[in-house]
């Protein structure tokens, strides 16, 4: 095994070899991401051994295109996505060597869907207010509590776990990071009913759910910064693709208005040509911040990028339901269903309205955000705390 | 994707313009030259067109110009917005050398690249790109080389050497000397305009058809966008360095989360008025088919948010934002007639709906 970090050139090498040991028609699934993790090929920019290459991380994309030209299979990531994008980093940066070996490939082949036990009912974007109990007891720890907005809870085999495990401190430091056997028992999951109908999301509750030190990710009383890496992982997961013009929600309101003259009044006019152009200069923000990236530059702007769109997405969406008038009145379907991602294109318009009010809470609430840009941006003084030197138990709850 | 992000000959190029702006254009000195009969500041024009060769960065090398392009041009646009510079840059150095470029014109060209001389397109200045002024029933008319009738409303009229106008199907170039001229109290004192009139004055056939302004306007638009972007930077800057530092009720008002998150709402704005104005600079220098998009992008989006900025300036300084003696004015007076020349954000969303396929109701 060559020890220098291979570039674009050497890795087209690696897939092309790849490829013509495992040919993807031919080879059943599992048995080719098994061999492609253990290849390097599934995140070159992780370590040998772990499922990559120690390769820059901009070369990801390329490797990509070309597993996905050759027909070969995914890991379904839309399926795995608190897995790939938060876990596997935060793994990777407090994990031992064994946890990530154990961890990392079922993770990244998607054998093992992950999800997330951060937020709970008293503690929403205040995360390090949280107070699902983990109390030790020889070489286990004694989990009680309740979690909530766990989206995959119902099909995870894992999940990333922040708890108390000293409530006499300040709240950020008396908290420790585990992962959990979400098949143990003491771990039951009931579906959350959103707004929409549907249940994307969970509550789940933890009664003695005994998980042992050794999924015990970081040192005790550090949970504070092992999930602050998974939160940073979690924006930088924002962003995504290059999306063409009208790639949206505007694009199923322009479509609405050219095929309907007949529901065009000019209010809605003018109200569409604002979001329109609202909406193409977010479209270039975005394609200005990934341009930044590519240079290695990041920018702020990523906040700027999730706080626009939220606004964007619930005007454009309603503004959809008043063209529609009659139409908009109808709703597609209120059964409680378990979808497994947000399908915004081809689900009804009611349904586009009720869930894009979740865009300014879930991931960070709007208000959150500004006050992130305030601070952290603009150097505006914060937000008087509180709770910054009282022991969590003295806190009001 | 067009590259939208700023190359490091623009960032120097930035600064070399900065720091002669710092220097020879602060904001006292700008409220002084508004009570002065001057129609700009020839002293700054120099340095800016001449000394640092701004005038000819769009310009080709082989016709006196810079060779570089409308990115870069659009680059010290927003240092002249983030100054409310009193120099006809946007009226001569844009729009102008664009009709010109347009037309193949080369000797006033290069004097215009050189600085030597400044030139308008003579039309009012909120005639949106797209529009055909030569074709309107009340343009100037022209016969046997004589140039006949007015326009109000010129930007920089009183400021130009020549006179571009509109006319009989085509653009002529009219020595201002052979025009009357008549100052206008302008809403935006740094930029100001003129009522002109021409009662046969010889006039020199730059242009046939109407290209060459369409190629002005759009142009003139994409560009806009630029010095919009800085009048947003410099009052976002300005208005979080003071509310850093004003107390009341014994906190720093920037402490005050109704402050804040306006702030982070205008920041997020500006944000999106940078990616758009560089777009738009970006496709005027491509010559990009996007270029009537982008521009009414560009011009509808970043129009608001100059105004928005300025607006929030005056308010969040409180009582100094009202007064004459503090620059909130001179910014808030740039961006609401900059929201108007070149087309309302109005009009450029009804550009928008042909352009995209949008139709009215």
């Amino acid at each position: 095994m060559s020890t220098a970090p291979p570039d674009a050139e050497e890795l087209g090498r690696r897939v092309d070899a790849f490829l013509a040991e495992h040919d993807p028609a031919a080879t059943e699934p599992l048995e080719f991401l098994r061999a492609r993790f253990d290849a390097g090929l599934a995140w070159v920019h992780y370590p040998q051994g772990h499922g990559g290459l120690d390769a820059p991380r901009a070369l990801q994309p390329g490797v990509d295109r070309r597993f996905r030209e050759a027909g070969a299979p995914t890991n379904q990531p839309e399926r795995n996505g608190i897995g790939l994008g938060m876990a596997a980093p935060t793994i990777l940066a407090f994990g031992t060597e064994e946890q990530k070996r154990r961890f990392l490939r079922p993770l990244w082949t998607g054998e093992e869907i992950w999800c997330q036990l951060f937020s709970e009912p008293g503690a929403g974007s205040d995360l390090a207010a949280l107070g699902t109990r983990a109390v030790r007891d020889g070489d286990h720890w004694i989990v009680n509590g309740q979690k909530v907005w766990t989206s995959m809870a119902h099909e995870a085999r894992y999940a990333i776990l922040v708890t108390r495990t000293d409530p006499d401190v300040p709240k950020h430091r008396g908290m420790t990071y585990f992962v959990c056997d979400m098949t143990a028992p003491g771990v039951e999951v009931r579906p959350l009913r959103q707004i929409t109908g549907e249940a994307e999301f969970n509550e789940v509750f933890l009664t003695d759910v005994r998980i042992p030190d050794e999924h015990r990710l970081g040192e005790i009383g550090d949970g504070w910064r092992v999930s602050t890496t998974t939160l940073m992982n979690e924006r930088v997961a924002i962003g995504g693709a290059a999306a063409p013009r009208e790639g949206g929600m505007i694009g199923v309101v322009a479509r609405l208005w050219r095929d309907r003259p007949e529901l065009r009044t000019a209010g809605l006019h003018d109200a569409l040509l604002r979001l329109w152009v609202e909406t193409e200069a977010a479209r270039l923000t975005g394609e200005r911040l990934r341009q930044q990236l590519a240079v290695g530059k990041p920018g702020p702007e990523g906040s700027a990028a999730k706080l626009a769109f939220a606004d964007i997405n619930q005007r454009t969406s309603g503004l959809e339901l008043e063209l529609l008038g009659d139409d908009g009145l109808r709703y597609d379907d209120w059964t409680m269903r378990r979808p497994s991602e947000v399908d915004f294109t081809r689900r009804s318009p009611g349904y586009r309205y009720l869930r894009a009010k979740g865009n300014s809470i879930e991931g960070g609430t709007s208000e959150i955000l500004r006050n992130i840009i305030a601070e952290r941006v603009l150097g505006l003084p914060g937000e008087i705390r509180v709770d910054k030197d009282v022991p969590w138990k003295d806190l009001p709850k | 994707m067009t590259d939208l992000l700023y190359t490091e000959i623009e960032n120097d190029l930035r600064a070399s313009v900065r720091e002669v702006l710092e220097d020879k254009a602060p904001w006292t000195a700008v409220l002084a030259g508004t009570e002065k009969d001057e129609p700009y500041d020839a002293g700054l024009w120099k340095a800016v067109a001449g000394q640092l060769g701004c005038a000819g960065l769009p310009v080709p090398e082989d016709l006196g110009g810079a060779g570089a392009g409308w990115r870069e041009t659009a680059v010290v646009m927003e240092e002249l917005g983030r100054a409310v510079a009193p120099v006809p840059f946007l009226t001569s150095s844009v729009m102008a050398t664009a009709a010109l470029l347009a037309a193949g014109e080369r000797e006033l060209l290069a004097r215009l690249a050189a600085g030597e001389r400044t030139a308008v397109l003579a039309v009012p200045f909120g005639t949106a790109p797209g529009a055909d002024p030569a074709a309107d029933p009340d343009a100037p008319t022209v016969s046997g080389g004589a140039l006949t009738g007015e326009v109000a409303s010129v930007a920089d009229g009183l400021a130009a050497d020549v006179l571009l106008v509109p006319a009989g199907g085509g653009l002529y170039a009219v020595d201002a000397a052979d025009a009357r001229r008549t100052a206008v109290t302008s809403l935006d004192m740094t930029r100001r305009l003129a009522d002109v009139a021409f009662g046969g004055a010889p006039a020199r056939l730059v242009a046939q058809g109407p290209d060459a302004v369409r190629a002005a306007l759009v142009t003139g638009a994409a560009l806009l966008a630029s010095e919009q972007l800085g009048i947003a930077e410099r009052c976002l800057d300005d208005t979080v360095a003071y509310v850093k530092t004003r107390y009341q009720f014994g906190r720093q008002i920037g402490s005050y989360q109704a402050l804040k998150h306006r702030l982070a709402d205008l920041w997020t704005a500006v944000t999106q008025a940078r990616a758009a104005a560089r777009y738009a600079a970006s496709c005027a220098t491509a010559g990009d088919a996007d270029l009537p998009v982008a521009a009414a992008v560009a011009q509808a989006h970043c129009s608001a948010v100059a105004v928005k900025a300025a607006e929030e300036c005056v308010q969040m300084h409180g009582g100094i934002g009202f007064t004459w003696e503090h620059p909130a004015h001179l910014y808030l007076k740039r961006a609401k007639a900059d929201s108007i020349a070149l087309g309302s954000p109005d009009r450029h969303r009804a550009a928008l709906a042909v352009l995209a396929g949008l139709p009215p109701a």
